[in-house]
């Protein structure tokens, strides 16, 4: 009765052993006949050509920069179906003498930079208007005209700086209630833990919708929304997998508390990226308010990644690195952000960081999971979501403070 | 994906050609497909300087006019006297061919407008005549939509080119013929007037009607002046805006007059989306005629006048000093979108050399001056 399948499968084994120079010919088969519907309907149309739209022209204007007085830098990728000529530039509806390297034709999926010779006034607004040679137009907005800041040094401190009080230091403050926390009974550090929880929660959905703004400025052929969610999917999967690879039972709560300064650290990182891109843009009058908000709005991640560690004494050492993994992106994204922004990196930045953030929610919970399953309650109650609740409402309400 | 979609419904029904003009217009091909601004020869009275001087106002490179079919220096000169007969009772007859179709003009270098036009110019002929002539318009429709020809003039009834009068709209592929008597002398026009309006008239379908006076007019340097804008995007506002279609042309390359003598403008107004429009002379007056129906200014010694749409007039100045003089709307913002030009002021010795270096001959000086259709009868 055995035998009987093994007869079957030893049968079929010849068509499974196709895979000599004969088996590679035969997939083929299906790519060469491609090639040839394509040829056909590239030369002849396909008999489709009564079909054929009127041409489609699309370009999106990626960044306006104002690299010295009376000069102005626009990036500009063809994200339309074929090539767009762009003859005249308008700018605040004067049309406008203008250089375009390399062409001011651009092929599609292509790029150009367009230097237009402008008087324009600083901390006043201005409006870059391309047309093509259809005359469709393209807009794009200087909110408030502002020098863009060269990568000096003055800068380069300026932005570290900034990176540094709205990264570093609030995370480092929370972590100082490391020594408070330890004092704690295991039920209120449950409440902690939950208070995490609901902190992660607030920063994967703000990251989330920060990422769909970036995404959503993308050249259409990015697909931006996808490409969000995808990439936050891959790395939480991946995350997730890495995690597992050892047998046992899961990580050591400095590991937990070593992903969740990751996860902190990429949400940083975008926050970062829009500070220093904002401030490129002139968008952004970065007062103190903004920075002491952000200040207040961040100190609870401390409180996070310290919590996993209170039964261990991981060290001063350990403590830094954590400090400097979660704030320290804060600074290297102020600096992209002012010096190099690209919208396609910060939009994958910022997906890396909701998959980051996905999995420590994971972690952390299981650590209450863990926690209860010793304690022999449920990790769901009263305590907990009044931990979760906590967060969410501490990360909303200190948000007032930097959302205008 | 929104925005694709947008884009693509606001898309034109039309395939473009000749982007090589538009390209070759700007140097493409010969830098190797990079492009320079070529800056304007600075004119001492353009004003087309940035504040600073590092850059310049206005639109680069030039447009192909042979492409286009014409060239808005020319429409400056060119009137249609129409072919003149004598009816047998003693009457001048005038009679004009307009055939309206569709056609793609470049409006700014580079920049392409899927025109609806008469004869295939945007403005259309500028018809000609005397004042009392009986005028016969052969009007043919080879365009894609129903069109007519609606006078600003007087005539009966059935001749006025509107929907429900006398044959209404003509459709495309038939014919009809206006008929009436020119009067009353003065700077008038002629427009489609099928529905909707507004389309058709931003789409071309519009051009000048002279009648002269019986008793004529003082010779002079003539030159039609049609007043219009471009809505390349269709979104209710203009673009491009410019005198004779073509915007920033006569900044690029400046109408010759000479010194001292007298020169007049037949100024219509037909700009679409804007309640009006303006016209403003640089360091000298003039003597305005409004609808130019009579033979006194109604307005002395102005250096500007305001139309509404349709509204016309009659310029005359002289400049006593040579010189480049700038003209333009006296709404900045449509100076800067194309509605502005100059004035070449010269010597009479200078005139030839004026008149070769915008790439003009003696036939453009002799239609400038041997315009008028009373002078021409008594030639």
């Amino acid at each position: 009765m055995t035998t009987e399948p093994q007869s079957s499968q030893s049968s079929g084994k010849p068509t499974g052993k196709l895979t000599g120079g004969v088996g590679w010919l035969l997939a083929l088969v299906p790519l060469l006949l491609l090639g040839v519907v394509l040829a056909y309907l590239v030369a002849t149309g396909g008999g489709l050509s009564e079909l054929a739209g009127p041409p489609v022209e699309q370009v999106t204007i990626q960044r306006i920069t104002l690299p010295a007085p009376g000069e102005i830098r626009v990036e500009v990728v063809n994200d339309g179906p074929q090539a767009v000529t762009i003859p005249q530039v308008l700018v605040d509806d004067a049309y406008w003498h203008f250089s375009a390297e390399p062409s001011n034709t651009i092929p599609r999926l292509g790029r150009a930079v367009f230097t237009i010779l402008y008087p324009w006034v600083a901390e006043e607004t201005h409006v870059v208007r391309l047309i093509t040679s259809l005359g469709v137009t393209f807009d794009g907005e200087i909110a408030v005209a502002v020098e863009t800041p060269a990568p000096s040094f003055f800068f380069f401190a300026r932005f570290g700086l900034l990176g540094f009080y709205v990264g570093v230091i609030p995370v480092l403050l929370g972590m100082l209630w490391y020594p408070f926390m330890r004092r704690l009974s295991g039920q209120v550090m449950d409440f902690i833990l939950s208070l995490t929880i609901g902190l992660l929660v607030f920063l994967a959905v703000g990251t989330w919708l920060d990422a769909l703004e970036f995404a959503a400025e993308l050249p259409a052929f990015w697909q931006g929304g996808p490409l969000v969610f995808f990439v936050a999917l891959v790395t939480l999967g991946v995350l997730l997998a890495v995690g597992n690879r050892g047998k046992g039972s899961g990580r050591s709560p400095l590991q937990v508390s070593y992903l969740i300064a990751l996860g902190i650290g990429l949400h940083n990182l975008g926050e970062g990226l829009a500070i220093g891109a904002a401030y490129s843009a002139g968008e952004a009058a970065l007062g103190a308010f903004l920075v002491l908000g952000f200040t207040l709005h961040n100190i609870t991640e401390g409180v996070g990644i310290a919590a996993p560690i209170v039964r261990k004494s991981p060290g001063l050492g350990n403590f830094a690195l954590l400090v400097l993994l979660a704030g320290g992106p804060a600074m290297l994204g102020t600096w992209i952000g002012g010096f190099a922004f690209n919208p396609v990196w910060a939009t994958l930045f910022l997906a890396v960081g909701i998959g980051a953030i996905l999995q420590v929610v994971w972690e952390v919970g299981k650590l209450l999971g863990k926690s209860g399953e010793q304690a022999a309650r449920s990790a769901i109650n009263w305590m907990n979501l009044g931990g979760l609740t906590a967060g969410l409402m501490i990360m909303y309400f200190t948000a007032f403070l930097v959302k205008f | 994906m929104r925005k694709t979609i947008q884009n693509f419904f606001s898309r034109r029904n039309f395939l473009r050609a000749g982007i090589g003009s538009a390209t070759s217009a700007l140097g493409l091909s010969a830098l190797g497909g990079s492009i320079q601004a070529q800056a304007q020869p600075p004119t001492p009275d353009s004003g087309a300087h940035a504040g600073h001087g590092e850059g310049l106002m206005g639109l680069v490179g030039e447009v192909d006019h042979a492409g286009n079919g014409f060239d808005p220096l020319e429409l400056l000169v060119d009137w249609d006297f129409g072919k003149v007969s004598t009816l047998s009772n003693g009457q001048t007859l005038r009679e004009y061919e307009i055939l309206a179709f569709d056609k793609e003009i470049e409006i700014a270098p580079g920049i392409f407008f899927p025109a609806w036009t008469y004869n295939g110019t945007v403005p259309g002929p500028s018809l000609r005549c005397t004042e009392g002539d009986r005028l016969k318009i052969h009007f043919i429709n080879a365009g894609s939509h129903p069109h007519t020809l609606h006078f600003h003039g007087i005539h009966p009834h059935e001749m006025d080119g509107v929907p429900g009068a006398g044959p209404g709209e003509i459709n495309p592929g038939q014919v009809f013929t206006y008929e009436f008597d020119a009067e009353p002398f003065g700077c008038h026009l002629y427009h489609c007037h099928a529905i909707p309006l507004k389309r058709h008239i931003h789409k071309g379908l519009y051009g000048a009607f002279v009648v002269d006076p019986k008793a004529g007019r003082e010779p002079a340097r003539e030159f039609m002046m049609m007043m219009n804008g471009f809505d390349t995007n269709f979104d209710g506002e203009n673009e491009i805006y410019a005198v004779n279609s073509v915007g920033h042309e006569y900044a690029r390359r400046p109408i010759p007059i000479q010194v001292g003598e007298l020169v007049r403008i037949y100024l219509i107004n037909i700009t679409e989306f804007d309640p009006i429009n303006s016209f403003h002379l640089h360091a000298e007056f003039f003597n305005y005629y409004d609808h130019g129906t009579t033979l006194e200014p109604t307005l002395r010694t102005v250096d500007t006048i305001m139309q509404c749409q349709a509204q016309r007039g009659i310029l005359e100045f002289r400049y006593r000093w040579p010189g480049q003089y700038m003209f333009h709307a006296h709404q900045s913002e449509f100076v800067e979108l194309g509605w502005m030009g100059h004035f070449n002021a010269v010597q009479p010795e200078d005139f030839p050399a004026a008149l070769e270096a915008v790439g003009l001959d003696g036939e453009w000086d002799r239609k400038a001056t041997q315009s008028n259709t009373v002078a021409q009868k008594g030639a």
